[in-house]
């Protein structure tokens, strides 16, 4: 890449990015504010946003918003757990299992584009409407990105890794753990990363659409209530919530990848 | 015949899956008020073929899908290319995208039952706006990755900036803005079905739903498998249409 000459935007970004990444946030917030204050709106259309953190912060003394992040995490990160140990599994059994393969792979191509939250009905009539319905719907939405990409990741491993590996005396399981997976281990990253906000997003179908605990069954009540403040605090609750996931998510890759050349770790923006 | 062939030997696995279903139910292994078998599904599903109910309630989901999903690429595009190739507008725009990327979309839904109602506007504003970050992230990153030598050879071709943007920007970012659209047309999928079971008196999430609550579960499976092959089926329409506009790069 040639050394661009920097233009005017370029020398001052340092500087300008900092105050001005604060500023369309800060701006923003403070129209909200304003804008539930002028009367353009019904307090419930848009309640100020002073009011909504009024009511988070009630939500954190009275202990409510603990026990619900801690309900649905919990789901969350259990289905997502599921999703990533069973796919890591297929996946890997797909890649190197030629009947396994045979079995497996139209229904990973057809299950992985379906959407597979119409069967939630299906999974309260098998499993209830309490957490093991709530899970395994979950699990059954954030496993196919986990097993399409260890299928690919393990698949590219190049071929003059597992020889050498062989001609010095590895036999099958010692290749699979010492060089297959480490080799395929970034891409099965980046699928554990679009899982993720998957196992999420239907954590909070699930609960907004079973009701009972958790940040989505407070929000949904909120709303049959008409308690709006209810509904914007649940927002900023599950903002949260989703915030420390994704950044989370990223520490493990650069703590699990320090030794690989990546060059940047994947970033959402 | 031989590709015919393969097609179908690829896709026995299916059949079986179709098979253990049909079995496990007709013996009674498993009882019918938990599975129905799939022969009488597919029964059911003929029934509300010919009286139209399906007919109408898939009308409804997709006109809902195809209006959200369109406003969120056409918006989504736009904002995405434009906070590439402006500075103020990307310097205003990515803190705010950034903030709002990793709620989870399906938050929206009550704030749309408070904001619009049981109608059609509140599904459709819900997967404009669900629908409308992947497009701008994936559009500003393919924006952004263009290679600034195509640019300036360009430039100093003599093209105006809306000939950069046209020739050489938007051919360029294509590839990842079409692969942002396709989670897009997941995540449509997704707000739709869940918004039309919790909050809504049409389509096909309501008459999952509907058909649950009454307990007729032979036709719950019936739209139930309705809307999967849908989704599945827009999937592959989806990337046959990438593969056809990408042709040129091959």
């Amino acid at each position: 890449m040639n050394a661009a000459a920097p233009s005017r935007f370029e020398r001052l970004r340092p500087v300008l990015s900092l105050a001005m990444n604060g500023a369309s946030i800060v701006a923003l917030l403070i129209g909200w504010e304003l804008l539930g204050r002028s009367g353009a709106f019904s307090r419930f259309l848009l309640p100020p946003l002073s009011l909504v953190l009024g009511r988070v912060a009630d939500d954190v003394m009275s202990g409510l918003f603990l026990t619900d992040v801690v309900q649905t995490l919990y789901r969350t990160l259990i289905g997502f757990s599921i999703s990533a140990v069973l796919g890591i599994v297929i996946g890997v059994l797909i890649a190197r299992i030629r009947f396994v393969n045979w079995l497996f792979d139209p229904i990973v191509s057809v299950g992985f584009p379906t959407p597979k939250i119409a069967f939630l009905p299906v999974f309260m009539l098998w499993f209830g409407v309490y957490n093991l319905s709530k899970i395994a719907l979950i699990a059954f939405n954030a496993i196919f990105p986990v097993i399409i990409a260890t299928i690919a990741g393990t698949q590219a491993v190049e071929k003059e890794l597992v020889w050498s590996a062989r001609s010095l005396g590895a036999r099958g399981r010692e290749v699979l753990w010492e060089v297959v997976l480490p080799a395929a281990l970034p891409q099965i990253i980046t699928g554990l990363q679009v899982a993720l906000p998957i196992a999420l997003v239907i954590a909070l179908v699930t609960e907004l659409l079973m009701g009972g605990t958790g940040i989505g069954g407070t929000m949904i009540r909120a709303a049959r209530f008409a308690d709006s403040l209810g509904v914007f605090a649940g927002i900023v609750e599950i903002a949260v919530v989703g915030w420390i996931l994704i950044k989370g998510m990223e520490l493990m890759r650069r703590r699990l990848l320090v030794w690989h050349a990546e060059v940047e770790s994947v970033s959402t923006v | 015949m031989t590709g015919a062939l393969t097609a179908l030997y690829r896709y026995v696995p299916l059949l079986l899956l179709a098979a253990l279903w049909e079995g496990l139910t007709r013996f009674g292994i498993v009882s019918d008020l938990v599975l129905p078998p799939l022969s009488g599904v597919i029964a059911s599903w003929f029934t509300l073929f010919e009286d139209g109910g399906i007919l109408y309630h898939t009308g409804a989901s997709l006109l809902r899908g195809v209006s959200g999903l369109g406003l969120a690429i056409a918006v989504g595009t736009t904002l995405g290319v434009l906070m590439a190739w402006i500075v103020p507008i990307r310097v205003v725009f990515r803190p705010i995208v950034q903030m709002f990327y990793p709620i989870p979309k399906s938050a929206l839904i009550p704030i749309m039952m408070i904001w619009l109602g049981f109608g059609d506007a509140s599904k459709i504003v819900l997967i404009f706006l669900g629908c409308m970050l992947p497009v701008t992230v994936s559009a500003f990153n393919g924006a952004r990755g263009v290679d600034r030598v195509l640019i300036w050879s360009a430039r100093s071709l003599g093209a105006t900036r809306g000939e950069v943007l046209r020739e050489v920007i938007a051919p360029a970012a294509l590839p990842e803005i079409l692969s942002g659209i396709r989670t897009a047309l997941a995540l449509s999928f997704l707000l739709l079905v869940s918004s039309e079971l919790l909050i809504s008196r049409e389509g096909l999430g309501y008459l999952i739903g509907n058909f649950g609550d009454a307990g007729i579960y032979t036709s719950m499976f019936a739209v139930v498998l309705t809307v999967s092959a849908l989704g599945f089926a827009a999937d592959r329409l989806y990337l046959l249409f990438v593969r056809r506009v990408l042709a040129w790069r091959e």
